[in-house]
């Protein structure tokens, strides 16, 4: 492969040999207004099994992908050639940036609204101390989310849209957000534990 | 710019923490949420829940205002980035606050909910156009 000299003196390819980087894949666009409508209808018409399907296999999948993406994809990527890292970035953060926030959406309305019918959210609730935990607990993956995780994710994919893309800065950019998915990873264990304590 | 920077062409330039603040502001607003949640379905004592809410306004405009003052910052990409973020967000509040209303909050909470709401939202965008225009001026 063919490669440019940059500022940081090392190698990336050049603006030619790499697939156009588009911010929001808007092939994926149908997809998420698809997942967003049949929630937003599930929680209007208080279905119980869709609702326990979204918060169920939402949380699993958001669950998943954090902790594949913390703690496998992360190490994975400290070990490839910056030109390869450019290309694996350049064809999973676009899709990233789709995927977490309607994972997210599934998982969290679903899951109150469920909370809500359940009785779980009411202060009489026996439990209702684990309902409050697992509110932190998501409050201090929404703050890393929205502050590190998703910035992250925007300004890696805004740099690998020029046509010299600084691997110095999509390297540190990627170690924020790898960081950033093992913290979220870290949390969603924590949320495992309430969840397992919840539903026993 | 430190020599270092220079050299790796990271955009290091000595300012203000805007992340760090942002993220300050946003766990304030979570944390007034969650208060005014753990109380449903009675009403919960508004002072503690008014307190976060002034600490999150304070705390973004402060990040602004440092913002603001922060030299051969990339406006152009901070502005280009924010309109689209803030519309996309405007869409989840307005979703919020339909929710807020459907669910019959009404009077001094859902103004504090609101207002919350509106200092999440506010936030969001500005995380992310500076983290994006923050490496834009390394560049130019």
């Amino acid at each position: 492969m063919a490669v440019v000299e940059t500022t940081a003196g090392t190698l990336a390819p050049p603006a030619g040999e790499r697939p156009r980087v588009a911010i929001v894949p808007l092939r994926g666009l149908p997809v998420v207004a698809l997942v967003v409508v049949a929630l937003v209808v599930s929680i209007a018409g208080n279905w119980a099994w869709p609702l326990d399907f979204f918060h169920v296999a939402g949380g699993g999948a958001w669950t998943a992908v954090d902790l594949f993406m913390g703690f496998v994809i992360g190490p994975i990527m400290r070990t490839l050639s910056v030109p390869a890292r450019i290309e694996l970035t350049t064809r999973l953060m676009p899709k990233m940036l789709l995927i977490m926030p309607t994972l997210v959406t599934m998982t969290l309305a679903a899951g109150f609204q469920l909370a809500r019918n359940n009785g779980m959210l009411s202060g009489s609730y026996g439990r209702h101390a684990w309902v409050v935990a697992s509110m932190v607990v998501v409050a201090v993956m929404a703050v890393t989310a929205l502050a590190l995780l998703q910035p992250a994710n925007i300004a890696v994919l805004f740099e690998l849209r020029k046509p010299r893309p600084n691997p110095a800065i999509v390297q540190k950019l990627m170690r924020r957000f790898i960081y950033a998915a093992a913290v979220t990873g870290a949390m969603q264990v924590a949320t495992l534990v309430i969840m397992t304590r919840l539903a026993t | 710019m430190t020599a270092a920077s220079r050299t790796t062409g990271l955009a290091e330039q000595p300012g203000p923490k805007v992340t760090e603040l942002g993220m300050l502001s946003i766990g304030l607003v979570a944390g007034g949420v969650i208060y005014l949640a753990a109380y449903l379905p009675r009403r919960a004592p508004l002072v503690p829940a008014v307190v976060l809410l002034a600490a999150a306004v304070a705390v973004l405009v402060t990040n602004v205002v440092l913002l603001l003052r922060r030299p051969g910052f990339a406006w152009w990409r901070f502005r280009q980035v924010a309109r689209w973020m803030l519309l996309a967000y405007l869409v989840v509040a307005g979703m919020l606050e339909f929710t807020f209303v459907y669910d019959h909050t009404h009077g001094a909470v859902l103004a504090l909910m609101t207002l919350l709401l509106a200092t999440f939202t506010l936030n969001v965008p500005l995380l992310a156009a500076f983290t994006v225009a923050q490496f834009e001026g390394s560049r130019e």
